[in-house]
């Protein structure tokens, strides 16, 4: 085992790829200045710098998929992805689709989001669920160092568009990641602790708070199960499902803001298909509809923390 | 039938300008007759497109627009392949996924069309980077319109292709329309090649309903991107003979302009310069025009006996 920053992790999965498949490149605002190490091993034509453009950045990562480039593009703050928009929905989500199946789009996109940094509404917006409501893309989004570096290495092999969100909280807090090669297959959840008496369903740094909670209910004899999603699009739907009936209890835990979000969706998930194994309402512990705020003490009460799962779990039991 | 590229005889440039011409004419004599899906004219652009794609090499790559049916029948497009497509059948280029507004054929080269209007400007330079990256042969074209100048896209997309050094050839059609609003309402500059040189990029107008000219013109321009892998924006001063969508009754046209551009037909322009030559005489235009309607009568043949998609195959392609 080594540890690693998940920031590390990133750049050991983007160094392996890159060694092993000569089509996988990196652009980006700053990539090339900030990358020292793959810039250095790989050259100006593999790891670039850009004009300060989102929607080129992406359209030319989307281009350059549809004709033989493996691209990964850095769009630093998911309140970027907004100028481009129209490359990943439009073009990288649709146009397979449309043009009957003449074009794959095998690319990633980096964009960091969520509190911990105090940089305010628009550099933290999590924006996960946008994308999981078009179709054709992929969302991922992990929880600790192994997984940035294992989800990223599959999703540079994967031949779909896949939108790789890093949750700012987590970027330089070190983790253990294994030494030689690996990779964690996309659409697979963790069970990250196994319980009977509720279900836990988190991703990003929110999974850390349900791992907390657990840990406080457990001190009060409740046995929490602990998802980790890791990939929000394909979801896991089975994992889930199979965790509801054992447990008959369920709280969606994220960061992201409540109407229409990843929870909405895993509830609704569960309600048409194991509704008769639940046994009490399901309940969401999310960010609020509301822009993130910068400072601290207003972030910490943004962001889903251990005491309001805790809260919440407690309510269902009785 | 793909005809060898690039192509320069006029005669044939001519033919290519007339099938776009009939099949035009066809589906808007099919959106008058009944419903009909929507779909976008190239009528009154023949020059520009047969122009501009009879310059272009068998490896070079093309990117287009909505208005994309005189660019992919320039290049060789099945006519009935084509219907088929605008008619949501199985056969089609797209197997009826895309309908009128974003085939693409890659088999001949046409790749990513975007009905996004600026979305193919979006999309060239990464086209560009790839062929320069893996050593593949020919340029990058990317048609676009003069509404898609307007959009910010367009000024991202041409100065990443400089700054990067991309072999892209961007193509403005200038037909004066942007659907519904007039060009001089959008823009103080009558001259969109301007844009060009603030990005350090060669930009040159043509006149775009002159198929010898603009071919010339493309020929120059393609052979520069070539020479140095760097950019050049080639922009087609033309006209939008027929509405933005058909069916139209271009009531919101004023009769001056369509008058003065209906003088300047470039199908007509290219008939007159080929008879003044002796390169052809009225009889043979006559049968230009009839082999040209006869295509696209067997194309909607072939597009009308086409079976439509299989409803069990609704998602298919939505992944890789
Ligand atoms: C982003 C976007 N905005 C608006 C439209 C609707 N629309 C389709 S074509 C068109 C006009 C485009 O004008 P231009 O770029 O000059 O091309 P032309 O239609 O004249 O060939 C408009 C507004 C669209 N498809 N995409
Ligand atoms: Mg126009």
């Amino acid at each position: 085992m080594l540890t690693l920053t998940p920031y590390e992790a990133i750049d050991q999965a983007l160094a392996e790829e890159m060694r092993r498949d000569p089509t996988v490149l990196m652009f980006g605002e700053g990539v090339a200045t900030k990358r020292r190490a793959l810039s250095d091993e790989f050259g100006g034509q593999r790891v670039r710098n850009t004009p300060l453009a989102e929607a080129i950045i992406a359209g030319t990562a989307v281009g350059a998929a549809a004709t033989g480039l493996r691209p990964v593009v850095d769009l630093l703050f998911a309140p970027f992805l907004c100028y481009a928009m129209d490359a990943i929905v439009n073009s990288a989500g649709k146009l397979r689709y449309v043009s009957g199946g003449q074009f794959a789009f095998p690319l990633v996109t980096l964009a960091m989001t969520g509190g911990g940094w105090g940089v305010g509404a628009q550099h933290n917006h999590n924006v996960e669920a946008w994308f999981v409501h078009s179709p054709g893309l992929k969302v991922v989004m992990p929880s600790d160092a192994a997984d940035f570096k294992g989800l990223l290495k599959t999703a540079i092999r994967d031949d779909n568009p896949v939108l790789f969100f890093v949750d700012l909280g987590l970027l330089h807090t070190p983790g253990e990641v294994p030494a030689g090669e690996f990779t964690v297959p996309l659409g697979q959840a963790a069970v990250r602790r196994e319980g009977d008496d509720v279900t836990l369903v988190a991703y990003g740094k929110s999974v850390a708070a349900c791992q907390q909670a657990a840990r406080t209910l457990a001190e009060q004899g409740r046995a929490a199960e602990v998802i980790d999603l890791r990939t929000l699009k394909p979801l896991d739907e089975a994992t889930i499902l199979a965790s509801v009936r054992k447990t008959g209890r369920l709280v969606l835990v994220h960061e992201a803001s409540r109407p229409c979000g990843v929870g909405a969706e895993i509830a609704a998930l569960v309600a048409e298909q194991a509704h008769d194994a639940l046994k009490a309402p399901i309940v969401r512990v999310t960010g609020p509809d509301a822009p993130a705020p910068a400072s601290f003490v207003l972030e910490q009460a943004f962001t889903p923390q251990a005491d309001a799962i805790v809260a919440a779990v407690q309510r269902l039991l009785g | 039938m793909k005809p060898t590229h690039p192509y320069s005889d006029p005669v044939d440039q001519l033919a290519r300008m007339l099938l776009v011409r009939a099949y035009e004419d066809r589906i808007a004599a099919l959106a008058a007759a009944g419903p009909f899906p929507a779909s976008c004219p190239s009528a009154g652009q023949e020059a520009a497109a047969v122009g501009v794609v009879s310059a272009l090499g068998a490896d070079d790559l093309i990117l287009t627009n909505h208005r994309s049916a005189g660019h992919l029948l320039a290049r060789g497009a099945d006519p009935g392949r084509l219907l088929a497509e605008v008619m949501g059948r199985e056969t089609g280029y797209c197997r009826g996924r895309s309908g009128s507004l974003h085939i693409s054929a890659k088999e001949l080269g046409v790749v990513l069309t975007s009905t996004i209007v600026g979305g193919e400007l979006s999309l060239a330079p990464g086209v560009a980077l790839a062929r320069s990256l893996l050593g593949r042969p020919g340029i990058v074209t990317c048609f676009f319109g003069d509404g898609a100048a307007c959009e910010g896209i367009f000024h991202e997309s041409i100065n990443l292709a400089s700054v990067w050094n991309l072999p892209v050839l961007f193509v403005c059609e200038n037909n004066e329309w942007q659907a519904y609003v007039h060009r001089r309402e959008t823009m103080l500059t009558d001259s969109i090649a301007a844009h060009a040189a603030a990005y350090g990029v060669e930009g040159r107008s043509v006149d775009g309903n002159d198929v010898a000219a603009v071919h010339a013109a493309a020929l120059a321009a393609a052979a520069q991107v070539r020479a140095s892998g760097r950019p050049f924006l080639l922009e087609a001063r033309t006209y939008r003979a027929r509405g933005h969508l058909e069916p139209d009754d271009q009531s919101h046209v004023d009769a001056g302009e369509l008058a003065h551009w209906q003088a300047r037909d470039p199908i007509a322009l290219a008939r007159e310069r080929l008879i003044a030559a002796g390169q052809l005489d009225l009889d043979g235009f006559a049968r230009l025009g009839a082999e040209a309607r006869a295509r696209i009568d067997a194309a909607v043949e072939f597009a009308v006996q086409s079976p439509y998609p299989d409803p069990a195959e609704l998602l298919a392609n939505v992944y890789a």
